[in-house]
C-alpha cells in the first residue's frame, strides 16, 4: 500500500529529476516552443518540494492537491495548469483514504488525465504531455515499470508527430522532428514514479 | 444598476504592460469609464512574461462589487490558468467568469457595456461578440 510518505517522496523525486533534466527540457523547448519549459518546471517542482516539507500532508491525496495546486501558482507558464490540475484532480480521486492501492492510484490517474484533455482540450497525437499520459496509465495496470517504459516509449513516439496544441502548433509542418517537451517532462514523473516504488520494492 | 455595483473586468496576458494598455485603451475608448472596475493582470509575479495565478486571484478580488467578474485572457498558459483556477472553485470571486473573447476588441466592449450598467451575460455577450466584426 502507499500512504502519504511515498507520495511526498514521489514528488520530491521528480522535483530531483526536473532539476537534473532541466537544460534538456528548455533545449527541447527551445526547438519548437518559447525554452522555458526546464526552467518553469524547475521552479514549480522545488515550490513543490518546499511546500510538502513545510505542511507535512497526512494523506496521499492531500499530498497531490498540494503539490497540484503549487504548481498552478508558481510555473507562470502552461504546464503549471496542466501539470497542477494533473495532480490535483488524481488527488482528489485518491479522496480521504490514508494508504492506497496501485489500482486505485492507476485509477486516480485516469481521472487526473482526462481533467488533462479537458483543460488543454488536446487528444492522443497531437503531440503533447497526453502522448506520454495515457499509455503510462494504461500500463499502470500491469505495473509500475511497464507504465514508466510506456511513458518513455509514448514520449519518443511525438518525435514524428505534427503538433497539433499549444506554441508548436503554430510551427505546423516544422514542428515535426522535434520530441515534445511536456510528453518527455511526463515520462520525467511516471518515471519518479516507478523509481520510488522500486526503491519500496512495491 | 448603481456605479458601484458595475461587473468587474479583468484582464490577463502574457505580457504586464499589453494587459495595462489595453485596460486604458478600454477605459479610454469607453469615454473614460473611471466607474467601471478594471484590473490588468499581466506577465509573472517577478516581471517576465507568463501567467500569474496570484496575480488573476488579486485583480479578480480589487474589481469584485458583487456583479460578477468577467475575465479575458490573451493565449495558452493565460486562458488555462483562468480556467484551472475557475476549476479549484474557491480562488476566484463567486460569479467569476472567462469569457471567450477576442482580447483588445473583447475588452473595449466589455468595459462599454458595463459602464453602461451591463450585467454579466450582457458584458459577456458584448465581448464575445467582438469575435463578429470582421475588418475586411
Amino acid at each position: 500500500m502507499l500512504d502519504a510518505d511515498f507520495f511526498r517522496r514521489w514528488m520530491t523525486a521528480t522535483a530531483a529529476s526536473v532539476d537534473r533534466e532541466a537544460e534538456r527540457l528548455t533545449a527541447l523547448d527551445s526547438a519548437i516552443g518559447d525554452a522555458d519549459h526546464g526552467s518553469n518546471l524547475q521552479r514549480g517542482f522545488t515550490a513543490v518540494a518546499a511546500a510538502l516539507d513545510k505542511e507535512a500532508p497526512q494523506t496521499p491525496g492531500a499530498v497531490l492537491i498540494l503539490a497540484g495546486r503549487q504548481l498552478i501558482s508558481t510555473v507562470g507558464g502552461a504546464s503549471g495548469p496542466l501539470y497542477g490540475t494533473l495532480l490535483r484532480r488524481t488527488g482528489k480521486a485518491l479522496g480521504d483514504a490514508t494508504e492506497v492501492g496501485a489500482a486505485q492510484l492507476a485509477e486516480a490517474l485516469r481521472a487526473g488525465v482526462d481533467g488533462v484533455m479537458a483543460l488543454g482540450g488536446a487528444a492522443p497525437g497531437d503531440k503533447t504531455m497526453i502522448d506520454a499520459l495515457v499509455p503510462a496509465v494504461d500500463a499502470l495496470g500491469t505495473g509500475f515499470t511497464a507504465a514508466r517504459t510506456a511513458a518513455e516509449e509514448g514520449a519518443q513516439a511525438t518525435t514524428p508527430l505534427q503538433a497539433r496544441k499549444g506554441r508548436a502548433s503554430y510551427l505546423g509542418e516544422r514542428s515535426i522532428g522535434h520530441q515534445d517537451p511536456g510528453a518527455t517532462s511526463s515520462a520525467l514523473l511516471i518515471a519518479a514514479l516507478a523509481d520510488t516504488a522500486e526503491a519500496d520494492g512495491e | 444598476m448603481s456605479e458601484d455595483t458595475r461587473v468587474g473586468i479583468v484582464l490577463v496576458s502574457h505580457s504586464a504592460e499589453v494587459a495595462a494598455s489595453v485596460a486604458e485603451l478600454a477605459k479610454g475608448l469607453a469615454g473614460g469609464a473611471t466607474a467601471v472596475p478594471v484590473a490588468p493582470a499581466g506577465g509573472t509575479v517577478s516581471g517576465g512574461l507568463g501567467t500569474s495565478a496570484e496575480l488573476v486571484s488579486a485583480a479578480a478580488e480589487t474589481v469584485d462589487r458583487g456583479a460578477g467578474v468577467a475575465v479575458l485572457a490573451d493565449l495558452g498558459s493565460a486562458v488555462l490558468t483562468v480556467k484551472a483556477l475557475l476549476a479549484e472553485g474557491d480562488e476566484l470571486p463567486e460569479g467569476t467568469r472567462l469569457v471567450d473573447a477576442p482580447f483588445l476588441e473583447g475588452a473595449v466592449a466589455a468595459v462599454v457595456t458595463s459602464a453602461a450598467g451591463g450585467d454579466l451575460d450582457a458584458v459577456e455577450a458584448a465581448a464575445a461578440d467582438a469575435y463578429s466584426h470582421h475588418k475586411v
